[in-house]
C-alpha cells in the first residue's frame, strides 16, 4: 500500500516540477506517437474509449476546460476554453457563457452560440433531427438539462430543471467537445472539423493519424508542435519495441504494465515514465434477473469471496489501486479513504473472516464442498479482462462456486450482457471524469444507455438524484458514500481493483501533463514542445 | 487445348459464384454485425440505436436482396461502401493491395530462390554432413512460428542495431521499400523455404534413381547436367505444386507478418475487417484473394505442361 501511495506522490511531485513554467519552448516538430488499434471512429461524442480521445481531443475545444496543467481533475480546476468566461443565475439552474469571438472552425466557417446549442441539442436528445451524431452514449449526463438558449452569436444560456453542481464539470470533460453543426455526422467520424490547437490531415484505418497545427488557432503561440503522428500497431510488442528504438517520442496511454516498464527502462535509460491511476476499474457483472443471481444472498457471497491483493500483486505488481466504484484519494477526489473502505461488505482486511460469512450464506443456500454451485464466468476474450477473469474463478472455489471461463469475442460483449446471457461477467469499467455525477448516472441510473446490466433500483436512482443536486462537498460526499455502500450491498458491480499503469515518453517531449484522475482528459497538447 | 481452357475458365467462374454465395452466408452466420458492433463500441446497449444503425447500412432488407446488390455491384466494378470507414471500399482496399503483393512476391522469391537449390544440394549430397545441416535449418523453419521469428528480429535489430525494421514511415523509394519489405519477408518466407527444400530433396532423391538417370551417367553426362538438366526439371514437378499450395498459405502468414512488423497491408487489414463485421471489405477481399488462388492454380496447371512435355490437356 505503501508503494502504491509512494508512486502515486511521487507522480504529483514530479508533476509540479513539470508543470512549472518552461522559457524555451521551441516551435515545430512532430510528435510520434504509437496507438495501440483503430479507432471506431473520430467522433469523441459517439464513442467511450481512450482510442478516440486521445488522438482527436486536440482537434477540439470545449466551453470550459479541467485545467490542463493540474494533473488532478476537480471543479475548482476548471478554466475557460470558448467560453470567455460564465456565471450562474441566482438559483444555480441558468448557466450563461460569454463565447470567444472570432473563432472560426477547421473549415474557415465562424463558430457561434448555434454551435453550442446544436451540440447540446443533440447530447440531451432535445433534437432528434441533429444530424452531428448517431450514437450517443452518454445521452444521460445531460438528462438534467431542460434547454439551450442562444443570445446573438456569443452568449448561450443552458437551462437545468433542478441545480447541479457537476454540470460544469460534465462540461469541461475530454468528452465534451463542441461540434459545428454545419458538419454532418459522417464527416466527423472519419476527418473532423473543429477548433482545435490541431487538423486533422489524415485518418487511415490501420495504419495512421496524422494531424497538423492549426495555423489559424485562437489562442496566439499554441500550439507549438508542427504535427502529431499516430502510428496504429496493434502489436504491443512492436509498439513497445518501436518506443526503445526511438521512432515514437510517446507511448499510447498507459501502454506500458509494470511488468513492461522494468523492460523499458532496461533499454531507455533516459525514458520519463509516469505510473497514474487509469481510472478505469475491473468489477463483477452478476445477472440479477436470472436463476441463480437472482438470489440476493448468492450477491451477497460473491461480494464476501473476493481478496483484492492477488488481483493487484499478480496483474500489477502490487501497484493498482484498492477502492469501490470512485476513484480512492489521493488521485480520486471523490473515492472513499482506505480506512472508509474497510468498513464496506467485502472490504474488510481480514479475508478469511469475510469468506467465512460467504461460505456461511452459501450454505444456507444447499452448498458446500461436495456440492459446489457451478456457473461460468464470461468475460471479453482480451487479456486485460481474461487475466483477472482467471484470478476470480480462482477465488470462487474458496466459497463452493465451481466457475468455468467463457471467453466472449470482445466484438459481441456489450450486446450479450445487455440481452442478460451470463451469469457472472468480469468486466472494465472506465471513468470520463472523476465525478458521482458522471459515474452514478452512467453506469448505474436506470435509464441510462450505458447501464448495460440494465440495473434498475429506484432508491439508487434517488440517491443519485439527491448527492446530484448536494451543493455542499462534504454533505455531497457522505451521500456518494451511501450510493457506494448500498450498490456493494447489491452487488451491483462490485468493484475489484482500481488499475494504475504506465505512460512513457522521451525526454525531448516537454510540458506534457498526465491527469491522474482520468486518462480520458489532458490530450489537447497544445502546450507540448519538443527540444529536438 | 481450345476447348480445356474454355473449360477451366468456366470452371473458375462456377469456383468464384460458389465462393461467393460461402462468403456471404457465412459472415451473416458469425455471430453479431457491423451495428452490434458499433454499438458495442461505445459501450451501450439500446436497441433503437442498433436498428437505426441496420436500417441505415441496409442490413434489414432481405438477405437475398443485399446478396443480389453486391454481386452487381461487384460485376459493375463497384465494391460499395466499408461500413466503418464509411469510405468507398475500393479507395480502402485499392492502396493495401501492392504492399501487400509485394511482400507475398518477395516471400514467395524468397522461399523459392532458397528452398529449391538447398533441396537439390541436400538431395545431392545425401547423409553429408551438409545435408544435415540443411535438414536441421529446414526443420526449424517448419517448427517456428512466423510472429515468434518476426518478434525475435525486431528484438536483434533493436538490441544490436538500435533500430527497429517497422513500417512507421511510407519508404521513399521502392529500392527502400524492397530493403524494409525483405526482412519480414525473410520471416513469413522462412516456413515455405523449409517445405520447398523438403520436398525438392525428397523429390530429387526419388528422380536421381530413375533408370533414365543411370543412362545419363552412363553416357558420360557431367554430375552437373544430370543433377539440374535432367533431374531437376523432373523433380520440380511436385515443388511447383507445393509453391502454388504456399502462394495461397501465405495469406495466412502475412496476417501475422503484417502486424508484428506493423506492415498498412491487405491481410492485417482483412482481421480487423472480419472483427469489425465490415461485410463490403470482407466479401471483395476474400473475393480476391479466391480469385488469386484460383488464377495461381490454373498458372500452376500449365507450369506443368512446360515442365513435362508429356503431359497434355485433352480436348
Amino acid at each position: 500500500m505503501r508503494n502504491r501511495l509512494a508512486i502515486i506522490a511521487g507522480g504529483l511531485v514530479a508533476a509540479v516540477v513539470l508543470s512549472a513554467p518552461a522559457f524555451a519552448q521551441k516551435q515545430g516538430g512532430t510528435l510520434r506517437v504509437s496507438h495501440r488499434d483503430n479507432p471506431p471512429s473520430a467522433s469523441i461524442h459517439e464513442e467511450a474509449t481512450i482510442s478516440v480521445n486521445m488522438p482527436f481531443m486536440s482537434v477540439f475545444n470545449n466551453l470550459v476546460f479541467f485545467d490542463p496543467k493540474e494533473k488532478i481533475n476537480s471543479p475548482d480546476k476548471i478554466v475557460p476554453e470558448l467560453a470567455e468566461s460564465w456565471s450562474w443565475n441566482d438559483n444555480k439552474t441558468k448557466l450563461t457563457f460569454k463565447l470567444r469571438s472570432g473563432v472560426k472552425w477547421h473549415d474557415g466557417k465562424p463558430f457561434s452560440s448555434k454551435d453550442v446549442k446544436c451540440t447540446w441539442d443533440a447530447l440531451s436528445g432535445a433534437d432528434d433531427k441533429q444530424e452531428i451524431i448517431r450514437k450517443n452514449p452518454r445521452k444521460v449526463w445531460y438528462k438534467n438539462l431542460k434547454e439551450v438558449t442562444t443570445n446573438g452569436d456569443n452568449e448561450v444560456t443552458f437551462t437545468l430543471e433542478r441545480e447541479q453542481p457537476s454540470f460544469l464539470s460534465m462540461l469541461a470533460a475530454g468528452y465534451s467537445p463542441v461540434y459545428p453543426c454545419h458538419v454532418e455526422a459522417r464527416v466527423m467520424r472519419s476527418k473532423p472539423i473543429g477548433t482545435g490547437p490541431f487538423k486533422v490531415a489524415d485518418f487511415k484505418r490501420n495504419e495512421a493519424i496524422k494531424l497538423v497545427r492549426n495555423p489559424d488557432y485562437w489562442r496566439k503561440g499554441r500550439p507549438y508542435l508542427d504535427a502529431i503522428e499516430f502510428k496504429i500497431v496493434p502489436n504491443r510488442s512492436t509498439r513497445v519495441l518501436g518506443f526503445v528504438a526511438g521512432e515514437f517520442d510517446l507511448t499510447f496511454d498507459s501502454d506500458i504494465t509494470f511488468p513492461l516498464l522494468k523492460d523499458v527502462k532496461g533499454q531507455k535509460a533516459d525514458a520519463i515514465c509516469e505510473a497514474r491511476p487509469t481510472n478505469v476499474h475491473s468489477n463483477l457483472l452478476v445477472n440479477r434477473d436470472a436463476p441463480p443471481f437472482d438470489n440476493p444472498k448468492l450477491r451477497e457471497a460473491l461480494v464476501y469471496s473476493l481478496d483484492r491483493s492477488p488481483f493487484s500483486d499478480i496483474l500489477a505488481q502490487g501497484n493498482d489501486l484498492r477502492g469501490a466504484t470512485m476513484l480512492p484519494p489521493p488521485a480520486g477526489v471523490w473515492g472513499m479513504t482506505q480506512d472508509e473502505l474497510q468498513k464496506l461488505p467485502g472490504f474488510g482486511p481480514d479475508i478469511e473472516k469475510n469468506r467465512e460469512v460467504a461460505r456461511g450464506l452459501m450454505k444456507e443456500l444447499g452448498y458446500g464442498p461436495d456440492k459446489p454451485l457451478k456457473i461460468k464466468v464470461a468475460t471479453r476474450n482480451i487479456a486485460i479482462y481474461r487475466d483477472p477473469a482467471v484470478i476470480l474463478i480462482d477465488q470462487l472455489k474458496q466459497i463452493y462456486i465451481d466457475a468455468e471461463l467463457e471467453p466472449i469475442d470482445t466484438t459481441i460483449w456489450y450486446n450479450k450482457i445487455q440481452q442478460k446471457n451470463y451469469q457472472v461477467g468480469l468486466n472494465l469499467t472506465g471513468a470520463g471524469l472523476d465525478d458521482p455525477d458522471g459515474v452514478f448516472y452512467e453506469n448505474f441510473y436506470s435509464t441510462s444507455d450505458r447501464n448495460y446490466t440494465a440495473y434498475k433500483n429506484p432508491e439508487i436512482d434517488k440517491m443519485i438524484d439527491e448527492q446530484s443536486a448536494e451543493t455542499d462537498v462534504s454533505k455531497r460526499k457522505v451521500l456518494v458514500s451511501k450510493i457506494e455502500q448500498a450498490l456493494l450491498k447489491d452487488a451491483a458491480r462490485p468493484p475489484i481493483t482500481h488499475g494504475v499503469a504506465n505512460t512513457c515518453w522521451a525526454p525531448a517531449v516537454k510540458n506534457l501533463v498526465l491527469q491522474h484522475n482520468s486518462i480520458y482528459n489532458g490530450w489537447r497538447l497544445e502546450d507540448v514542445w519538443l527540444d529536438k | 487445348m481450345g476447348a480445356y481452357l474454355t473449360r477451366r475458365v468456366l470452371l473458375m467462374v462456377l469456383t468464384l459464384f460458389g465462393m461467393s454465395v460461402l462468403i456471404f452466408v457465412m459472415l451473416r452466420l458469425v455471430p453479431g454485425n457491423i451495428a452490434d458492433i458499433l454499438v458495442d463500441s461505445a459501450g451501450i446497449a439500446d436497441p433503437k440505436e442498433k436498428a437505426k444503425i441496420a436500417r441505415e447500412l441496409g442490413l434489414d432488407r432481405p438477405i437475398f436482396d443485399q446478396y443480389l446488390q453486391w454481386i452487381g455491384g461487384l460485376v459493375r466494378g463497384d465494391l460499395g461502401f466499408a461500413y466503418v470507414s464509411e469510405r468507398p471500399a475500393i479507395e480502402e482496399i485499392a492502396p493495401r493491395i501492392p504492399i501487400s503483393a509485394k511482400l507475398a512476391g518477395l516471400a514467395l522469391f524468397f522461399s523459392v530462390i532458397l528452398g529449391v537449390p538447398l533441396g537439390v544440394i541436400s538431395a545431392v549430397r545425401q547423409n553429408s554432413a551438409i545435408d544435415y545441416l540443411l535438414r536441421i535449418i529446414s526443420l526449424s523453419g517448419l517448427s517456428l512460428p512466423s510472429f515468434w521469428l518476426g518478434l525475435l528480429i525486431l528484438m536483434a535489430s533493436v538490441q544490436w542495431f538500435g533500430m527497429i525494421p517497422i513500417y512507421t514511415n511510407e519508404p521513399r523509394s521502392f529500392i527502400d521499400e524492397m530493403l524494409l519489405l525483405s526482412i519480414p519477408a525473410a520471416a513469413v518466407g522462412f516456413r515455405s523455404s523449409a517445405l520447398i527444400m523438403r520436398l525438392t530433396r525428397s523429390s530429387m532423391l526419388e528422380v536421381l534413381r530413375q533408370d533414365y538417370i543411370r543412362t545419363a551417367r552412363s553416357k558420360g553426362a557431367s554430375q552437373t547436367t544430370v543433377n539440374y538438366v535432367h533431374a531437376l526439371r523432373n523433380a520440380l514437378l511436385p515443388v511447383v505444386t507445393i509453391i502454388g499450395i504456399e502462394a495461397a498459405f501465405l495469406v495466412g502468414g502475412l496476417i501475422v507478418t503484417e502486424t508484428v512488423f506493423n506492415i498498412p497491408g491487405v491481410a492485417r487489414f482483412l482481421v480487423e475487417a472480419i472483427l469489425w463485421r465490415d461485410y463490403p471489405i470482407v466479401q471483395n477481399l476474400v473475393m480476391l484473394i479466391a480469385f488469386c488462388v484460383v488464377v495461381v492454380n490454373f498458372l500452376v496447371d500449365m507450369a506443368y505442361m512446360a515442365l513435362d512435355p508429356r503431359i497434355k490437356y485433352a480436348d
